[in-house]
C-alpha cells in the first residue's frame, strides 16, 4: 500500500490553516478549523468530513503543499464517511474497471492520451494533431476521480498498473517517452498525484496546454485571431496543477480569445457541479452552477472553453441557454487555424 | 376452403386475403417461444363493415376467428390454435379524432403506436399517449386490450385504464360501442355506464373484434429529465418505490436489473421519468423526487446516479431502444418475457427467485419492473432472449418462462398476456366461480365459440 508523502509536523505548526479556512464550501473561523483539522491530524471524525464537496481546492490552498485534501480523502474513507451513496460508488468502480482487453501498438510522438474519453478521437484532428498517435480507453483511466468518492485505495490498486499499460503497451515498445495528456486530470495524476503516494511515473507527461502551445507557435502565421471574449472553465485536477495556469493565458493570447476579468477565475474558481450531484447534494450543485455560468455571462463571454469532457458534458447545455458557445479547448484552437470543430 | 377464399376476396379484395403457404407461414408464430399454428386464411379488413361480414362469415361456417393488431404480443396469443382465420387488422389504421380540449384520441383499431406518437408529435406538440416498450408497429388497440402499461403508467395507471371507450364488432356480427360514445358524440370516459368494456379486456380476443377506440392522451412538457436511483439491496425496493410514486409527479417509472452492461449487474436502477412546463418546474419535481428518499441518501444507501444531460437522452427515449439491443443479445432475434402483474411487495423475492431461475437454465436475462399507478402494483418482466434458430436455446428459454409462470402464481402474482399453458395454470388457481362466470358471458356472446378458440379454456 503506497503512502501518502505528508508531514504532520508542518500542519501541527501551521498558523493559517488555509486548506478549511479558504474553503469555498465549509464556513469555518480558523480556530474552528484547527480543532477540526486536529481531530483529522488524529484520525477522529471531523464535520469536515461529512461536508466536504472533493472540489481538490485545497490542496492549491495550502501553502506548504502538504496534500491536505489527500489526507481529508483517505481519513474519509477509513472512517466510512462516503461522501457518495456507496452503491453508486461501488457501480461506479466496476464500471471504470480496466477491461484487460488493451493490445501493444507501436505509436510515435506526439501520442495523445484521451484516458477513459476515447469517444473524443475526433477532436485529434487537423494541423494541430498531425502525425499524433491516439490511445486511450478504461485500461489507461488515470483514476484520480475516486478522490471524489473517498477511495484513495482503489488509486492505490489501479494507478500502479495503469502506467504499467501504458509503458508495457505502448511507450516502451515504441521508444516514446513523453506523454500527451489531453485531460488535465491526467496531467495532475502523473505529475502530483502519483508522487504524492509514492507511486513511480516512468514517462514524461506533457500538459495538452503546453503542447497546444507549442504547436499554435508553430503555426502562428496560419492564426486568424477569434477576437472574442472566452470564458475558461477550470476543471478541479488543475488545483494539483496551478503552474501550469498560464498555458491558458498564452493559448489565448495566440489565438487572438480575450479572456474577461470574473470573479470565479484562478483560486476562485468554481467546480463544474457534478460531483456534488454525484454527493446528492443538487441544491450546492444548482447554486454552484448559477453563479458560474452567471459569472460567465456578466463577463460578456461569447463562449466557454473546456479541457474536462465532464465539465462539458455537465455545462455545455447551461451555458449554451445562455447563449455562449461551450467548447473544447482543442476545438477552439482549431477554429482559430480555419478548421472545424468536432464537439 | 375455396369457397371461403372466395368469399373473403369478395368482401375484402384479393391483395387482402391468403391462403398461400408463405402467409400461413408468417401469421402461425410470433418472435415468442409458443409452438407454431398455422392459419388457413389471412384476411385484412379495411372497415368495420368488413369486419362485420367476415365475422358473419365464420358464423355461419363455424370458422375459428383470431383477431390480430401487431402480432408482438410474445406470447402467441394471435396464433389460430384451431387453424381458420386470422384477422391482420393494420389496415384499419386510421386516427380518426384528436380532441385536444378533452385529451383523447379515437383511433381504429390497428393504428400503430409509431403512428400516433409521430402524428401527435407533428399535429399535437402538446399532447402525447402512453407509449409501451413494444416495437413502434405494435398497435394501440392490441396493447389496450391486453391491460398494457407504459411510459405514462405512473401517472394514468394500466393503458386499459386510459380506455374511453370502444368500438367492437361482436363474435355474432352486430357492432356496438362501449363508454361515452354509445350516447354521445364525444368519447370522453366510460363512466357513468354499465361499464362493459370489461367484457373485452383482457379476453385475447376471444369476445369479439375491437374495431376502434378512444384513448386518454396527457401533456407533452416541453422540460423532461430522469433520475436513475441506484440500490444494491432488493428489500429496500418497495418503500423506495413507494416514496418515489407517491410524490405524483413521475410520469413513469421503471426498475431495471440486468447482468449486461457489468457495472449493471447485482444493482437495481429506479428511472423516474418526469415532465414540466417550465425550468423551474422541472427542478421544483426533482427536488421533490429527491426528498422523498431522503432518508435512504442519508443512510448513502442509494442514490441518483450522476448523469451528464447528453447520457440522459437514451433514458427518456419511448420506446427504449435498449430492451431491442437485449432481445437480439443471443442472435437469431427471439425474445420473450414473463410479465407479471403483482404487489410492489413482492419486488424483493421476485427479484431474487428470477436470478435463481435464469441461474438454474442459463439464460441471460433482463429483469424489471414498471410502476403502476402509485405503486398500486407492478408489472414485473422477466426477459429471456434466446436463438430461433437453435431448438436447445428455444427449449431452455421456454423451460425459464415456464418456471417463471408458476414461480408468479405461487408468489401471489398473476402472469400478464398469459401463454396458454399459463392461462391453465391460472385457471387452476382462479375461483371456480370466476372462472364459470367468464364461460357465461363467453357463452352468451359467442354461441359458436368461433373467437379465438383454445385460449382461457381448461
Amino acid at each position: 500500500m503506497s503512502e501518502l508523502k505528508y508531514d504532520q509536523k508542518i500542519c501541527t505548526k501551521c498558523e493559517k490553516i488555509d486548506c478549511l479556512t479558504r474553503c469555498q464550501h465549509i464556513a469555518l473561523e480558523l480556530e474552528e478549523a484547527r480543532q477540526e483539522w486536529m481531530k483529522i491530524l488524529a484520525g477522529r471524525d471531523s464535520r469536515v468530513l461529512h461536508e466536504c464537496l472533493t472540489c481538490y481546492a485545497c490542496e492549491e490552498y495550502c501553502p506548504y503543499h502538504n496534500h491536505p485534501f489527500y489526507l481529508i480523502v483517505d481519513r474519509q474513507e477509513e472512517l466510512s464517511a462516503w461522501p457518495v451513496p456507496v452503491p453508486l460508488t461501488k457501480q461506479q468502480i466496476a464500471m471504470m474497471a480496466p477491461k484487460g482487453q488493451i493490445v501493444a501498438q507501436k505509436v510515435s510522438a506526439p501520442v495523445i492520451n484521451l484516458c477513459s474519453f476515447p469517444m473524443l478521437a475526433g477532436c485529434i484532428q487537423g494541423k494541430l494533431f498531425a502525425g499524433a498517435s491516439i490511445i486511450g480507453g478504461n485500461d489507461l483511466f488515470c483514476n484520480i476521480m475516486w478522490l471524489h468518492f473517498a477511495k484513495n485505495s482503489v488509486i492505490r490498486e489501479r494507478l500502479p498498473k495503469v502506467i504499467n499499460n501504458l509503458m508495457d503497451y505502448y511507450l516502451k515498445v515504441s521508444g516514446v517517452d513523453e506523454l500527451i495528456c489531453f485531460h488535465d486530470e491526467c496531467f495532475g495524476t502523473y505529475t502530483q498525484l502519483a508522487p504524492a503516494f509514492g507511486i513511480e511515473v516512468p514517462f514524461k507527461p506533457v500538459h495538452l496546454f503546453e503542447y497546444l502551445t507549442k504547436k499554435l507557435t508553430e503555426l502562428k502565421k496560419e492564426i486568424r485571431p477569434i477576437n472574442a471574449k472566452v470564458a475558461y472553465q477550470r476543471p478541479c485536477s488543475n488545483r494539483l496543477v496551478p503552474e501550469t495556469q498560464h498555458w491558458v493565458d498564452e493559448i489565448f493570447k495566440l489565438i487572438g480569445a480575450i479572456r474577461p476579468a470574473r470573479e470565479y477565475e484562478g483560486e476562485n474558481a468554481l467546480c463544474c457541479g457534478m460531483v456534488v450531484q454525484a454527493a446528492q447534494r443538487d441544491d450546492q450543485a444548482d447554486d454552484l452552477q448559477k453563479r458560474n455560468v452567471d459569472d460567465m455571462a456578466a463577463a460578456g463571454a461569447q463562449y466557454c472553453v473546456f479541457n474536462c469532457p465532464m465539465c462539458f458534458m455537465t455545462l455545455k447545455g447551461m451555458v449554451a441557454e445562455r447563449g455562449m458557445t461551450p467548447i473544447l479547448i482543442s476545438d477552439l484552437c482549431r477554429i482559430a487555424l480555419g478548421e472545424g470543430f468536432w464537439g | 376452403m375455396e369457397e371461403i377464399y372466395r368469399e373473403l376476396v369478395k368482401i375484402v379484395g384479393e391483395r387482402f386475403v391468403s391462403n398461400q403457404p408463405e402467409e400461413r407461414f408468417l401469421y402461425s408464430r410470433d418472435p415468442g417461444t409458443m409452438e407454431p399454428h398455422a392459419p388457413d386464411w389471412v384476411v385484412m379488413p379495411n372497415t368495420t363493415e368488413e369486419v362485420q361480414k367476415i365475422v358473419r362469415l365464420a358464423n355461419r361456417q363455424k370458422i375459428p376467428l383470431v383477431p390480430m393488431g401487431g402480432g408482438l404480443v410474445l406470447s402467441g396469443l394471435s396464433r389460430p390454435l384451431q387453424g381458420g382465420m386470422v384477422l391482420d387488422m393494420k389496415r384499419m389504421n386510421r386516427i380518426l379524432e384528436v380532441n385536444e380540449a378533452s385529451s383523447y384520441v379515437v383511433v381504429e383499431a390497428g393504428a400503430s403506436q409509431g403512428m400516433l406518437q409521430a402524428y401527435l408529435k407533428k399535429h399535437h406538440p402538446r399532447l402525447k399517449h402512453s407509449i409501451p416498450d413494444a416495437p413502434p408497429i405494435a398497435t394501440i388497440g392490441g396493447n389496450v386490450l391486453i391491460h398494457g402499461s407504459g411510459h405514462l403508467s405512473a401517472a394514468g395507471g394500466f393503458h386499459s385504464e386510459m380506455l374511453n371507450g370502444l368500438e367492437v364488432v361482436l363474435p355474432t356480427g352486430e357492432v356496438a360501442r362501449i363508454g361515452s360514445c354509445s350516447a354521445s358524440p364525444y368519447w370522453f370516459s366510460r363512466s357513468p355506464l354499465p361499464d362493459l368494456a370489461g367484457l373485452f379486456l383482457g379476453w385475447h380476443g376471444t369476445t369479439g373484434v375491437v374495431t376502434k377506440l378512444a384513448i386518454k392522451l396527457f401533456p407533452a412538457r416541453p422540460w423532461n429529465d430522469v433520475g436513475i436511483f441506484v440500490i444494491e439491496d432488493p428489500e429496500l425496493a418497495p418503500d423506495i418505490i413507494r416514496r418515489l410514486a407517491r410524490v405524483q409527479v413521475a410520469e413513469d417509472i421503471l426498475a431495471w436489473m440486468s447482468p449486461k452492461p457489468d457495472w449493471a449487474r447485482g444493482f437495481q436502477m429506479i428511472n423516474i421519468a418526469y415532465g414540466a412546463e417550465t425550468k423551474a418546474e422541472l427542478t421544483l419535481k426533482r427536488n421533490l423526487i429527491r426528498e422523498s428518499v431522503r432518508p435512504y441518501l442519508e443512510r448513502k444507501v442509494g442514490g441518483f446516479m450522476p448523469l451528464p444531460p447528453d447520457m440522459k437522452v437514451r433514458f427518456l427515449e419511448a420506446p427504449q431502444s435498449t430492451l431491442a439491443v437485449f432481445a437480439d443479445v443471443n442472435k437469431g432475434g427471439g425474445f420473450e418475457y414473463v410479465g407479471a402483474i403483482m404487489p410492489v411487495e413482492l419486488f424483493a423475492p421476485a427479484f431474487r427467485k428470477g436470478l435463481e431461475i435464469a441461474e438454474r437454465r442459463k439464460v441471460p436475462y433482463s429483469l424489471g419492473a414498471r410502476i403502476v399507478g402509485l405503486a398500486h402494483c407492478m408489472m414485473f418482466f422477466y426477459a429471456y432472449a434466446f436463438n430461433r434458430a437453435d431448438q436447445a436455446d428455444v427449449r431452455r428459454a421456454q423451460t425459464a418462462l415456464e418456471d417463471t409462470n408458476a414461480l408468479v402464481l405461487e408468489m401471489g402474482g398473476i402472469p400478464w398476456k398469459a401463454e396458454t399453458p399459463a392461462q391453465k395454470q391460472i385457471i387452476k388457481k382462479m375461483d371456480p366461480n370466476t372462472f364459470a362466470l367468464m364461460n357465461r358471458l363467453r357463452a352468451v356472446l359467442d354461441p359458436q365459440g368461433i373467437m379465438n378458440p383454445g385460449n382461457w379454456e381448461a
